[in-house]
């Protein structure tokens, strides 16, 4: 009986861990997934991880097999078997042509995981070489900066012509099929980027400079997340990748590099000077305004975005009112103070920010 | 009963002057009342104190764990803020790591390591109070700090800028800083009573080639801690130096460097891994030989890998920083130590394997948790290798398939033994059985909670959800895996309080234990269940790897040490040859006295340099007081003539085996 206890121990243990990898074959797919690449980069690593996955659960599956029979084994050995082991008289000499079978299988078995090891190796050097450079086209390569803050991230443009250049925050446009090389730094903390579909992490240190090249083959918004600890909102430090043909590309890049929209209406010109005459300008940015502070995110072109508060809260009218009044509820610990604006003034300020397209 | 256990009782017991004992008894005996807990310094009494102490450790880790697990229950969760999740989690790291694991690991070591090699205290009994005090000190502080909303924040790792003086004011960090000061102290305290201890005071008999497996493993867990420790006290110091005297040992604008924090901390942090790890191999060993009745197959290559491991154990540091801009050529070097490792992991898991295969399995709980751990550590082992490999250490870096990967692995490879040991070695302790049936309850409940807690988190991670957040998205689709990790996280909670409940039982109306009620092969069981005070009444020899199995009614004792003072013999380091008696202190209060001005130094030092003079200060008074008390007689002497059974006997019989 207890022996029979023993071995389902091992056979339910090993029926839950088979469901539950077969629950891990099946979560692939999703937007923020290291399992569903849509770009070479992470394409390759997929590929390793694969290999090794079936590798090494081939491997799992054969220890338990031989702990299995072990377990069987020894029971037929004690068919007398007794409660108190003392009892059992242990085993001072072990049969020799026992023990050098046994020992050609412990060197086989280790002679084995010093190939696969040597396999793993191998593939994975490789691996890694393939992803740290461009791959297909490393002549037309569009740099971005990309900077790391408590807790959002600031995306910059360059371009050799200097108006062209610009900075936007959190979502980061890049052509479909083209190499695009991140150049990462950090003003803070450490960071870490992190967009699964497309590439694995990089930290963004401070005081030292990171690149990682990516390539978006699919059309698509992909989400990415701060992955290194970097205080209390490490958690809501999410970003966008968004990958469009290279003319809509172009078409957005053109119209981030023009300065802010001028205000309309008169809500609008009310809100701009609600803007300009709060604190929001001690941390903002507004190009074609005298709003030119770096702390926060660029707002030159805030209603184009699709989410904010770091890839935190979908771009509506609703959610901008409450985070603007009081960030803290919604993200507490960030930087941005609680504003107390009059619901005429905050409606003004929503019109004009909702305008800056 | 069979004729042989009749006989091995009687062996290591020859006539017995009751004169004798009762002066080695007096000798020997504990102070009593509270001066009396204060001074002892017998090894058994502290290493309880250890194991006790981090197992309470351990239960308010896992509490803090159970908070995270209800707050990350479903997504945006509104039970903890970010600041106490932080707190909750750094605290849960830093108490596991800290105060639960490499403590109880080095407990268990202090008390059976003086029993397996057969001697009567450690080798220096005054630092191995000490090292306890300091430790708990370490542990409260920090806890103190905890509940008055001072805990640490930033991590158990304590990444610099972030745990910088800029970007974490207060004293939370400073008071995390201090605590590793603390503890490392007491882990480095421990190791050299242990290595000490193993090359200096073996029985007769017991050369290097026939240590219990078991005690090779603390010997080599205690050089790692050697070697590991000063690099994180070091890191240690210079943070709160950075943070309190404005040295910029870390800060990239004037000249200092982020990354030096992370190489200094994870040359200890992989070691670290190691440390409390391969205490649990030795478990395993004595473990499975008790319960297969057969030696455990391949001595020499469990050796020779345990020490591969502890060398190769110091060369993978960087798999933890393969996601900075660090040269690839460089990683790839460390993809390759890291994937070696498993290597001797692989041996040595064969080895048990082939035991299993080849002897008669007796299955008891203990034996039943080491079953547990081969199912669960080769999982954690098998993403162990994948981790290794720098681009899917990119994607994977970072996330909760590390967290799931690394609770396999500590709690598969540390935790399950660790109970098995408990179950094992709870009758040597008590003289008390714990409960089969309840064993047997703890043990489903906590693997079926383990593996509901954290298989789902491989997936968490591979489909993006980075470690140390305090909340989700419900758009994210990790809300169901989330949901079975804290169900599972329950369940583990319950497999706790069965177990809990199963040690109070057990002490209280418990099955009362022989001296050896496994029949296995280690010395510890030579002597009554729990050990007199003195272990030993006359030290055994030894002839083979497993004493107990192989010894013979003439299996002779080594007689002829003073029963008047707290006598030890020391034998030379290659083949237990004696060479002298060595006398070590008894009981003292100074070790106590030095603990609290050492913990003055480090705890008011982080809130006046006032700290450190005064501190000083007291510390010299305490050091003079330490050892103005001399022993009652010279320290070493030379070798006697044995009285009735000779030392020489022994040795040669030793030879003619």
């Amino acid at each position: 009986m207890r022996m029979m206890k023993g071995k389902l121990l091992t056979q339910r243990g090993a029926l839950a861990l088979a469901a539950a990898w077969g629950l891990m074959l099946s979560g692939c797919g999703g937007v923020n997934s290291s399992l569903n690449s849509v770009g070479p980069q992470a394409a390759r690593i997929e590929k390793l991880w694969w290999l090794m996955f079936y590798v090494c659960s081939a491997v799992f599956v054969l220890v338990m097999i031989a702990l299995f029979v072990s377990v069987i084994r020894a029971r037929q050995d004690t068919a007398t078997r007794v409660e108190i082991p003392a009892t059992d008289e242990p085993e001072l000499k072990p049969e020799p042509e026992r023990e050098r079978r046994m020992t050609r299988v412990v060197v086989g078995a280790t002679a084995v995981t010093v190939l696969i090891i040597f396999v793993f190796l191998v593939a994975s050097f490789f691996t890694g070489r393939a992803i740290s450079s461009p791959l297909y086209a490393p002549q037309n390569v569009l740099t971005i900066e990309v900077t790391g803050h408590q807790w959002w991230w600031e995306v910059r443009y360059d371009d050799a012509t200097p108006s062209r250049m610009f900075t936007t925050a959190n979502e980061i446009h890049v052509p479909v099929g083209q190499p695009v090389l991140l150049q990462m730094t950090s003003r803070d903390v450490i960071h870490s980027f992190w967009a699964p579909n497309i590439h694995g992490k990089k930290d963004l240190i401070p005081g030292k400079s990171s690149t990682l090249y990516i390539e978006v083959d699919h059309p698509g918004m992909y989400r990415g997340q701060c992955a290194e600890f970097c205080g209390h909102q490490h958690a809501n430090m999410g970003f966008y990748i968004i990958a469009e043909s290279p003319e809509d590309f172009n078409r957005w890049r053109d119209s981030q590099a023009q300065p802010a929209v001028s205000p309309v209406t008169d809500s609008q010109k009310r809100g701009q000077q609600v803007f300009l005459t709060s604190t929001c300008v001690m941390c903002h940015t507004i190009r074609g305004t005298l709003a030119a502070a770096t702390e926060a995110p660029d707002l030159t072109h805030f209603a184009s975005r699709q989410t904010f508060a770091a890839g935190t809260l979908p771009n509506t009218r609703g959610h901008l009112a409450g985070w603007v009044v009081d960030s803290q509820s919604i993200k507490p610990g960030n930087h941005m103070p609680p504003n107390s604006l009059e619901s005429d003034d905050l409606m003004a300020l929503l019109d004009y920010l909702e305008n800056l397209k | 009963m069979t004729e042989k256990q009749k006989k091995s009782e009687k062996a290591f017991a020859p006539e017995v002057d009751e004169r004798e004992l009762h002066k080695l008894e007096r000798t020997w005996e504990e102070p009593r009342g509270i001066m009396g807990f204060l001074m002892t310094t017998n090894h058994k009494t502290i290493a309880k104190r250890y194991i006790v102490t981090a197992f309470i450790f351990f239960l308010l880790g896992g509490m803090e764990a159970a908070l995270m697990r209800l707050q990350l229950s479903r997504p945006g969760n509104n039970l903890l803020n970010p600041d106490l999740y932080n707190e909750i989690f750094s605290t849960h790291g830093t108490t596991m790591m800290f105060l639960f694991a490499v403590p109880i690991m080095e407990g268990i070591g202090l008390y059976f390591v003086p029993l397996m090699v057969g001697t009567r205290n450690v080798a220096f009994p005054r630092m191995n109070a000490f090292g306890y005090f300091i430790y708990l000190i370490g542990g409260l502080f920090l806890y103190t700090g905890f509940f008055l909303n001072v805990g640490p924040d930033a991590g158990w790792f304590a990444y610099v800028p972030l745990s910088g003086p800029e970007y974490s004011p207060g004293k939370r960090v400073d008071i995390w800083g201090q605590m590793i000061t603390f503890t490392e102290i007491a882990a480095l305290v421990g190791a050299v009573e242990i290595i000490t201890t193993v090359f200096k005071q073996r029985v007769p008999g017991m050369s290097l080639n026939r240590i219990p497996l078991f005690v090779w493993t603390q010997v080599v867990t205690s050089f790692m801690i050697i070697f590991a420790m000063p690099a994180v006290m070091l890191a240690s110091q210079m943070l709160p130096a950075d943070r309190l005297i404005s040295t910029h040992f870390f800060n990239p604008a004037e000249g200092g460097d982020a990354l030096l924090w992370q190489h200094l901390f994870w040359f200890f942090g992989h070691p670290e891994v190691y440390i409390i790890f391969i205490p649990a191999l030795g478990f395993i060993s004595s473990i499975i030989a008790t319960f297969t009745r057969r030696a455990v197959f391949g001595y020499t290559a469990m050796v020779l890998s345990l020490i591969a491991t502890g060398f190769i154990g110091f060369g993978l540091w960087v798999h933890h920083m393969f996601a900075t801009p660090l040269p690839q050529l460089g990683q790839s070097f460390f993809t390759g130590a890291s994937m070696m490792i498993s290597i001797p992991s692989g041996v040595q898991v064969f080895c048990w394997i082939a035991t299993l295969w080849s002897g008669k399995i007796h299955m008891k709980t203990p034996l039943i948790f080491v079953l547990g751990f081969f199912a669960i550590f080769t999982i954690g082992g098998l993403s162990g290798v994948m981790l290794a490999s720098v681009p899917l250490d990119l994607q994977v870096h970072d996330t909760y398939f590390v967290v799931a990967h690394f609770h396999y692995v500590l709690i598969g490879g540390a935790v399950f033994p660790l109970f098995g040991a408990i179950y094992y070695w709870f009758p040597k302790w008590t003289g008390k059985m714990l409960g089969e049936r309840a064993g047997r309850w703890h043990f489903w409940l906590f693997f079926i909670g383990f593996n509901l807690t954290f298989f789902p988190m491989h997936w968490l991670g591979l489909k993006g959800m980075p470690r140390r957040v305090y909340t989700y998205l419900p758009e994210m689709g990790w809300s169901y895996g989330n949901l079975a990790a804290s169900i599972g996280a329950g369940v583990m909670a319950l497999a706790v309080l069965v177990f809990l409940v199963n040690v109070l039982k057990s002490l209280r109306v418990g099955e009362v234990a022989g001296d050896n009620p496994w029949g296995a092969e280690t010395l510890e069981w030579s002597v009554s269940s729990p050990p007199p005070v003195y272990n030993f009444f006359y030290l055994p020899t030894v002839n083979g790897r497993n004493p107990l199995w192989s010894q013979m009614e003439e299996t002779p004792v080594v007689v002829g040490l003073s029963t008047e003072c707290r006598e030890v013999l020391v034998t030379n380091i290659l083949d237990a040859e004696p060479e002298h008696r060595y006398e070590l202190p008894g009981p003292s209060i100074w070790p106590f006295l030095l603990a609290l001005a050492v913990g003055e130094t480090f705890t008011v030092g982080i809130f006046t340099p006032w700290g450190f003079p005064v501190g000083a200060a007291l510390s010299t008074l305490a050091l003079f007081g330490w050892f103005w008390s001399k022993p009652k007689s010279e320290g070493v002497r030379a070798l006697e003539k044995p009285k009735t059974r000779s030392l020489d006997e022994a040795r040669l019989s030793e030879e003619g085996a």
